[in-house]
């Protein structure tokens, strides 16, 4: 089995270095092959796993070499392949084969198509170090790694000014969030002595709830940022300025569930401080609806559905606070499947509009893009969590879990943003897809995209579809190892009241979203309705302004104290400090040139008078030593 | 008046001196090299008095390495001066400044 472990690990990063030698050339087609052929092998490699695993095989577990051994710490290049971690696995394989055969197509016509392929591999391999790793520091370097490869790829068009600044913002908000995630880290090692998983846990057990809570809270910080959740959260939407795929692959199926992934991987230590996970499922509702309304008024397609997967996220943290692990991992994995295909549906549109993404300028585009429109639509029924597709088992389990630990006011906030989900998710599809063309304003002729990008995708509407009915296999997979307790409502009449209800709720959010975005002789928002001056409006629109709120209260001062600092300290002090030794340095010499004339006379003078100077420096230390008792 | 061993240390002192100020003032290279003798052979009367004050032979001994390298070094300083002699025409010390940096 140790095989199959290290042909999945290592095909991306063979892929991605076999890319990087083409970067400096032109479109390669090979560049872009071979990668994806790699990250098939690596995904038949995990699917091998997981039917070992699913067999009742046992984890397997392996240690390559030893990484660090000084004294008493001990980290070695370990991976494990358990019931978690093939789960995640098989997450980010399925979609990045997906990502990566679409986009070939998509990236046909980028000057840059090899360094294209040669990141995105990167960040496969850096992903799968994160949620293989069987120690929290290889988790860690999968963790920066992985924040490597996303700013290389949301800034993969660098030379627009947006796009770097935006690969700028999520690197540095991360690194704002990394710097809990290695305190935590640290607080592990120095009250357990280890970062081994299996050691880690064993040690928890034994240390008091204010060490826990502090460890939990730490590490959970490291996650809010990978996660972009509150206050993180801007990085999300901005990052979005990269190429569609690779929002598809890393903000919204892999990279932002790392936080998902460590509080589950985490979730001995979770379990023992509930207050922390208390916090953790209230933070998680909030931004679940926080996002949710933020995405209910934007004009961007693509930040919609970068909304979209915050609110998702909220949910799956909601999960994970309230112990609900496996429910969490659950729908990260559901989320994964209809989210990608949600992106990559966004991609084909965006390359029929020419790059436009305001959907109000779109409409009727499911005439001439059928198939786009059927993943589209059909992802966003799963993401809604209509009956029987993925996103209802997942996301009903959510809500169940909530209602069952009696935190009413979690459950009914998430209730409430299911309903907003369905109705901006449908919102976008009625935008895109129905109503009148109002493209042909812009004399835009679009057209469906590449076959094989089409076929690409359908493995992800497939599962997109199916997930859902894995649920109880993959229910007694992971129990194995996460607290399996299963959320039943007692009473057979409120289930069903509760589930139906739900169900309604969301068609009718369904309706009315069709309703108000197909009518003939809409109103395209122009900042002239009465709704677009509401104050609530406003605030949506500018996203609570946080943004604007981070740029004047954070960002602005903070350049006025650099440049303060520049001129002011570097400039005056540091600088002439340096300056100030290397001048006497240079004024000394200029001094004492005049001793080097050359004439031996002097010379012999200079002699006479440094022995006369060593001769006083002698005595002096002879009487000092001869007269130390006396002195003192 | 009995002679001690500090009347011997004090003629050695001044002979010192006396030699000191020549190598610093002079600007004949021959009278360098007196004012050279003159230090080393301070030196030497210091070695012999403080030996014979000790009784111990060593530093007659010493003595009597100093003057067989003070006798090479004269000898081969003389034949280096008599060459630049014949160069120069002349052995004034400040006329020797080649070595200016």
């Amino acid at each position: 089995m140790e095989i199959y472990l290290y042909l999945a690990l290592f095909s991306p990063l063979v892929g991605s270095l076999f890319a990087a030698l083409f970067t400096t050339k032109s479109k390669t087609l090979v560049a872009g092959v071979v990668p994806s052929l790699l990250l098939f092998t690596s995904f038949v490699s995990s699917s091998i796993l997981l039917v070992h695993i699913l067999n009742g095989g046992a984890p397997v577990h392996v240690e390559m070499m030893t990484w660090m051994a000084t004294g008493d710490l001990y980290i070695p290049f370990g991976f494990v392949v358990d019931q978690v971690s093939v789960t995640m696995m098989m997450v980010v394989t399925i979609v990045s084969t997906v990502v990566h055969v679409y986009s070939i197509g998509y990236m046909d016509h980028d000057k840059s198509f090899n360094r294209f392929f040669a990141w995105l591999s990167a960040f496969v391999f850096s992903m799968l170090i994160l949620v293989m790793s069987d120690n929290y520091a290889g988790l860690f370097i999968g963790w920066e790694g992985v924040g490597l490869c996303s700013w290389g790829l949301i800034g993969f068009w660098f030379h627009k000014e947006s796009a770097s600044w935006a690969a700028n913002e999520a690197f540095i908000m991360n690194r704002i969030a990394d710097l809990g995630m290695l305190i935590g880290i640290f607080l592990v090692y120095w009250n357990t002595g280890s970062l081994q998983y299996d050691h880690v846990f064993e040690a928890f057990k034994g240390l008091d709830v204010d060490t826990l809570a502090l460890i939990g809270i730490f590490l959970f910080i490291g996650a809010m940022g990978k996660s972009a959740q509150f206050p993180l959260h801007t990085w999300l939407a901005d990052a979005m300025e990269g190429p569609t795929p690779v929002s598809a692959l890393i903000h919204a199926a892999t990279m932002v569930t790392a936080g998902v992934y460590l509080v589950v991987r985490s979730n001995e230590l979770y379990s023992l401080i509930p207050e922390i996970g208390l916090f953790i499922a209230s933070l998680g509702a909030f931004v679940a609806i926080f996002a949710a309304s933020m995405a209910l008024v934007n004009r961007d397609m693509k930040r919609i559905i970068a909304y979209s997967t915050l609110s998702q996220l909220g949910y799956m943290f909601a999960a994970a606070g309230l112990g609900a692990y496996w429910v969490a991992l659950f729908h990260l994995m559901a989320h994964a499947f209809f989210k990608a295909l949600l992106f990559l549906g966004a991609g084909n549109v965006m390359h029929a509009m020419h790059d436009e993404l305001d959907p109000f300028k779109m409409g009727g585009l499911g005439k001439t893009m059928k198939a786009t429109m059927v993943m589209m639509t059909l992802a966003s029924v799963a993401l809604a969590g209509l009956f029987p597709l993925a996103g209802f088992f997942s996301k009903d389990a959510i809500l169940e879990a909530a209602f069952v630990e009696h935190h009413y006011v979690i459950y009914s906030v998430l209730l409430f943003t299911a309903g907003l989900t369905a109705f901006y998710s449908f919102r976008l599809v009625a935008l895109i897809f129905h109503g009148e063309e109002r493209y042909t304003l812009f004399g835009i002729h679009p057209h469906e995209a590449y076959k094989f990008m089409l076929v690409a995708m359908s493995p992800l509407l497939l599962l997109a579809i199916i997930a859902g009915s894995l649920k109880m296999t993959y229910f007694e997979m992971v129990t194995a190892i996460l607290p399996d307790i299963e959320y039943h409502i007692h009473s057979h009449v409120t289930f069903w009241i509760m589930t139906i209800g739900t169900q309604l709720f969301v068609v009718i959010a369904i309706l009315y979203a069709y309703k108000k975005y197909t009518t003939i002789g809409m109103n395209v928002p122009d900042g002239t309705s009465e709704t677009e001056n509401t104050f609530m409006y406003k605030l949506l629109k500018n996203q609570y302004y946080i943004p604007y709120a981070y740029d004047e209260y954070i960002v602005k001062p903070y350049t006025k104290l650099s440049a303060l600092f520049w001129t002011e300290i570097d400039q005056k002090v540091v600088d002439a400090t340096v300056d100030g030794i290397a001048g006497v340095i240079y004024d000394s010499g200029e001094q004492t040139r005049d001793m080097q004339d050359g004439n031996l006379s002097t010379m012999l003078r200079w002699m006479v008078i440094g022995t006369i100077a060593l001769l006083i420096l002698a005595v002096m230390f002879g009487l000092t030593a001869r007269y130390a008792h006396v002195l003192g | 008046m009995e002679i001690g061993l500090n009347h011997y240390l004090v003629l050695s002192t001044i002979l010192f001196a006396i030699g000191l100020v020549g190598v610093m003032r002079r600007k004949n290279l021959l009278l360098l090299f007196f004012a050279t003798e003159i230090l080393l052979n301070s030196v030497n009367i210091a070695f012999a008095a403080i030996s014979h004050y000790y009784g111990d032979l060593t530093g007659q001994m010493f003595a009597f390495f100093v003057i067989a390298i003070a006798a090479s070094e004269v000898a081969v300083g003389l034949g280096l001066l008599i060459v630049w002699y014949k160069r120069h025409g002349n052995i004034d010390l400040d006329t020797m400044s080649t070595m200016r940096g």
